[in-house]
């Protein structure tokens, strides 16, 4: 069982290395969606330190959703899709791993290059430090509870903007939270409640989602 | 099983709904325009005004009942659309269709009035409390249930991957439905509870009692109408169908 996780996920990531430019485009929206807000708002660095947590996590948010259109559709159009759904292992799990493999792929580069773009809007070290930590927890719930839209919308016409009206709803919990514990942490206040929920989601996104996602393409693959 | 007995699984049979389901809707429709004279004219001419709010309280019978509808109708959309998935009944999966326009309606009208309210009782019509919030999330997810299902051509299909989705939406309910508890916020805490007298006075109570049950009424009414129309469309090309609507022109 093991075995088979481990190839699925070797060859996701060795496709995804032969074409960086796909991971790159992801973190370049990243970049360039939070460069726009000084230039929106002003240059005042107290203003941009107060917006600073939800800037980056709305950026976040949508650099994941753009992202999440390719998590299936590419094993979708060349049939390896329909190849998984017949695989003796639980789809489920091979969901899970698709979906760590995204998150490895999109997710965990914005996590790196976030404290880069911490610093231009301003926060404070330890800030930083917690705005890592919730983005580090935060992200994986993003591919998780995006992997159903994906998958729910997967070959539909027009199934981009369909995925935002979607998935982004039921993106507010971990926004809530990751944002508020850097905006705790701003206002001298301990940022643990926030991570320790964030961490709590995280735990039932693993168990729950990989099923839903698992029924979606079952339903989609029909 | 007596032959007296109602046998509730006749109704799954498309046929059969539709005839029921033609006999129920005018006495629905009845019940809704008298629920709705009473609760109107209770709660807006025999109940007293409000001891802090003065009148403008009186948008309580109007929002209380579809911030209850709103959470209710999602909750049935979603047990309907699970029974339909995993049972394969397809009446379910027609009823799970015909709920979203009701449940999107309650949900924006209870935005709506809650801003009406909200302007002369806390000064803004809207603010990012935590139930108005998921409140709004509430009307997201009925329109990207609504916008999934229209999305997919294949009838089955629809009705399953919407499924999926109500389903995984479900997790909302109880945000809003706790929200005034969890989360100190503007929004005041429940007046009526199951467990405990409401506080409120008794007329108060009751109109807003006869208004939820208008609500009811005229939801059950609309989205019987919706499912019938659903049905033929489903079932379009079934010799009943065209028996049917021979009998009626």
């Amino acid at each position: 069982m093991f075995r088979s996780v481990f190839a699925l996920l070797r060859r996701d990531l060795t496709l995804a290395l032969r074409r960086p430019q796909d991971a790159l485009t992801v973190v370049g929206f990243f970049v360039v969606v939070v460069a726009l807000f000084p230039l929106g708002v002003g240059p005042d660095p107290e203003f941009l330190r107060t917006l600073a947590p939800g800037v980056l996590w709305v950026a976040a948010l949508l650099a994941t959703m753009l992202s999440l259109e390719r998590l299936f559709s590419d094993d979708y159009r060349d049939g390896t899709l329909e190849q998984l759904l017949l695989v003796p292992e639980p789809l489920g799990l091979l969901v899970l791993t698709k979906t760590a493999g995204h998150w490895l792929i999109t997710g965990l580069p914005l996590v790196l290059i976030s404290p880069l773009l911490a610093v231009q809007l301003n926060l404070g070290a330890e800030e930083i430090l917690i705005l890592m930590l919730a983005l580090l927890l935060g992200t994986p719930i993003l591919s998780l509870i995006g992997a159903i839209g994906a998958a729910l919308t997967l070959g539909l016409r027009g199934g981009g903007v369909l995925i935002a009206l979607l998935i982004l709803p039921l993106y507010v919990p971990p926004l809530i939270l990751g944002s508020g514990a850097v905006d705790a942490v701003m206002h001298g206040a301990s940022a643990q409640a926030h991570l320790s929920l964030l961490g709590a989601l995280l735990a039932f996104a693993l168990f729950a989602t990989p099923w839903a996602t698992a029924a979606a393409l079952r339903i989609m693959l029909d | 099983m007596s032959e007296r007995g109602i046998q509730w699984f006749r109704f799954t049979a498309p046929a059969n709904f539709y005839d029921l389901a033609g006999r129920m809707i005018p006495w629905f429709a009845g019940l809704t325009v008298i629920l709705f004279v009473i609760g109107l004219y209770l709660g807006l001419v025999v109940a007293p005004p409000d001891y802090q709010q003065g009148d403008s309280y009186r948008i309580i019978y109007i929002h209380v009942p579809a911030a209850w509808m709103s959470m209710f109708l999602y909750v049935l959309m979603a047990v309907y659309a699970g029974i339909g998935l995993v049972w394969r009944i397809k009446m379910a999966e027609v009823m799970a269709k015909a709920i979203a326009p009701t449940g999107a309606l309650f949900t924006f009208l209870a935005l709506w009035t809650g801003a009406l309210w909200g302007r002369p009782t806390w000064g803004v019509y809207w603010v990012w409390d935590a139930r108005l919030t998921s409140e709004l999330i509430l009307l997201f997810l009925y329109l990207g249930y609504m916008a999934l299902h229209a999305a997919i051509d294949d009838r089955q299909r629809a009705a399953n991957a919407s499924a999926v989705l109500a389903l995984v939406g479900v997790v909302n309910v109880p945000i809003i439905y706790f929200s005034v508890q969890w989360w100190n916020t503007l929004h005041q805490g429940a007046s009526i509870t199951v467990t405990e007298a409401p506080t409120m006075a008794t007329i108060m109570f009751v109109t807003l009692l006869i208004m939820t049950l208008a609500c009811w009424m005229y939801s059950i009414a609309v989205v019987l109408a919706r499912a019938r129309i659903e049905v033929l469309e489903r079932e379009r090309r079934a010799r009943w169908v065209r028996e049917r609507l021979e009998g009626e022109t």
